[in-house]
């Protein structure tokens, strides 16, 4: 038993410099320290940032490593909310359990529209507006469903809690900045594992050319299968996440098309591909979006929709310097080597 | 309900659906050329529809005198901006032309806030709240302008691709990039105008919504999911597709908003989207891209 396992662990450190492990732990190190360092809303912030990058991490799975660019990822997001809270608020089933539900039904959901468009053969913009397309159809059909609360939303009870019920994730921002670390922390090992792994081979080789990966033998419709599934699973949980860090979930917001917008933007900052550029690119946006925001209220000007103009040249400026995303130049800055060509 | 409740909602789905198709055109034209899907197509109508509020308000003009001076501002604006920015992105990966242009979404929207407010406006015309009567058929004479004025413009936009050098050497552009390159076509000037003009069909079609629906600065992202909705029905690169297409969703809403409520209607829209995506994925009237 143990010869496997080892085998596994050391696949998974192989190609990690020494260079590199030192910086992730220190990061990691950093994270892990953190809620004892700054103040509330920092940790709030900090809670933000890596649920983007979690939400984007797994995004990531889709487009990064197999190339298919999804638009409507807030369909897995609201489905895994809006599932995980059902059965907390109706049934009082806590939200771990309500993953265990949550995880197939947004995989499942992948698995139809992956079906839907792999065997008619919609691909490239069309796949992407095809996602949007149902992320709509969610949107506008939760708002009816009356078994939800339809558009008045659903509201999870909210009390002060003297300790943490880390079981019925309800507590203090503290054990949710916790929480997403590790979820966080466990997305990077999936990925960095997938990456490393059969199906990842095979998702690299579809994103660079779905032709030459048939003709090599790959069975393209089913490792794109896997890459949906795979990915709607993960983004679930941060749906869950969402729904029981606000406590609340309303359809124009948890299904809207922004929210897809939001999940993606943090990687294509980032770097599309790359195991870091989620998290990266979680940290420049909110990071952004935040500094913007005080540095508005310091200078005393109240103006609604000036942040997002900034906001807005921001990603223009990213986008047209770096088309790459800001991780690979910055890893290589760094003299890290990054197991993408 | 009686027979002529529906006929009257459909005729006014069609018309809407005129000014739609309009709009949808501009996506169509764009992406069927240049190859980059404008996802800040809705923003630049809701540009249009502020020019021709404001130049109602102050000038008193009315928005069909307006159609043709608001379509030339948006035709420059689109060249320049193809010319500008957009042009050196034609040839990266779509992800990355996704970010451009919902980063340009959010900039447009988000000045039209800062100067207008949220608040919605409206255009009062004389012939507001006049209609048309033939027999059952009531209709909103505001919406036969409208209706019109799109029929008329997309026909001239017809022409233009038709019969004139230019829009021959424009389609020649779309037909084959680097046959296009290889008979000396100025490819980058070409592409600037068919940027130019697909944002001035989204400008005239602004122009005609404000008669149709009030202007708000937020109102983009859903209109510019209804261009993709559209165009994709009636298939991308097809000029009377987008028309077509237009109609069928104008209708499809109306009659949707009708039976059973006004809020669920864009869901008909895109079930009607998905079933044209599987079944016939280069849409009604366009010709199977590979």
């Amino acid at each position: 038993m143990t010869a496997p396992l080892t085998a596994h662990l050391s696949r998974l450190t192989a190609g990690v410099s020494r260079r590199s492990a030192a910086l992730l732990a220190a990061v990691l190190a950093a994270f892990l320290a953190a809620p004892w360092i700054v103040n509330d809303y920092l940790l709030t912030v900090l809670i933000i940032i890596l649920y983007f990058a979690y939400a984007g991490q797994a995004w990531n799975i889709m487009m990064g490593f197999a190339g298919q660019l999804s638009l409507g990822h807030a369909i897995y997001l609201g489905l895994g909310g809006y599932v995980a809270a059902t059965l907390f608020t109706q049934f009082g089933i806590g939200p771990w359990l309500g993953l265990l539900a949550a995880i197939p039904v947004a995989a499942a959901c992948g698995a139809v529209i992956g079906f839907l468009a792999f065997r008619f053969r919609v691909a490239g913009v069309y796949f992407a507006i095809l996602t949007i397309a149902f992320a709509e159809f969610a949107r506008i059909g939760f708002d009816h469903l009356d078994f939800v609360n339809a558009s008045s939303g659903l509201f999870l009870p909210v009390k002060q809690y003297a300790h943490n019920d880390l079981w019925r994730l309800r507590g203090g921002p503290t054990m949710f900045y916790y929480v997403i670390l590790a979820a966080t922390v466990f997305a990077c090992l999936l990925c960095h594992f997938l990456l490393r792994s059969r199906v990842g081979y095979f998702w690299l080789a579809i994103r660079e050319d779905e032709q030459a990966a048939r003709a090599a033998g790959i069975d393209t419709f089913r490792y794109k299968m896997y890459a949906v599934m795979v990915s709607a699973a993960v983004t679930s949980f941060a749906g869950v996440f969402y729904a029981f860090f606000y406590n609340n979930l309303f359809p124009e917001q948890v299904f809207s098309i922004s929210r897809s917008i939001e999940i993606i933007l943090g990687p294509i900052i980032g770097g599309v591909g790359t195991l870091f550029g989620p998290i990266l690119g979680a940290f420049v946006l909110t990071g952004l979006a935040e500094t913007l925001n005080s540095g508005m209220t310091a200078f005393g000007l109240d103006l609604p929709g000036a942040t997002q103009v900034f906001y807005g040249i921001c990603l223009l400026l990213v986008v047209v310097a770096l088309p790459n995303g800001v991780w690979p130049p910055l890893a290589r800055r760094l003299g890290l080597i990054e197991d993408k060509k | 309900m009686p027979f002529d409740v529906y006929l009257n909602v459909a005729v006014g789905g069609i018309l809407t659906g005129l000014v739609y198709g309009l709009m949808a055109l501009g996506l169509s034209v764009i992406f069927g050329v240049v190859r980059v899907v404008n996802f800040a197509h809705g923003e630049m109508m809701t540009i249009a529809m502020f020019i021709a509020v404001l130049a109602f308000a102050g000038l008193h003009l009315d928005p069909l005198i307006l159609l043709i001076p608001i379509a030339a501002v948006m035709f420059v604006f689109g060249y320049v901006l193809q010319r500008g920015l957009i042009n050196p992105f034609i040839t990266r990966p779509e992800h990355t032309q996704f970010l451009l242009l919902v980063a340009l979404a959010i900039i447009i929207a988000n000045v039209l806030l800062i100067i207008f407010g949220p608040d919605a406006r409206s255009v009062q015309t004389s012939y507001t709240f006049d209609s048309f009567q033939a027999g059952p058929l009531i209709v909103d004479a505001a919406k036969v302008y409208a209706g019109a004025a799109a029929i008329v413009f997309t026909a001239a936009l017809f022409a233009f691709f038709r019969f004139t050098l230019v829009g021959k050497a424009i389609r020649a552009c779309a037909d084959n990039h680097t046959g296009a390159l290889v008979v000396g076509l100025d490819v980058k000037q070409l592409y600037a105008l068919t940027f130019g003009l697909g944002a001035a069909c989204v400008g005239a079609a602004g122009t005609m919504m404000v008669l149709i629906v009030d202007a708000t600065p937020m109102l983009g992202p859903s209109y510019t999911l209804l261009a993709f909705v559209i165009v994709i029905t009636g298939g991308l690169g097809s000029m009377p597709g987008a028309l077509l297409g237009g109609v069928l969703i104008g209708v499809t809403e109306a009659l949707a908003g009708l039976l059973f409520t006004p809020s669920a209607k864009s869901m008909f829209a895109f079930g009607i989207l998905v079933l044209v995506l599987l079944f016939r994925p280069q849409g009604l009237l366009g010709k199977r891209l590979t």
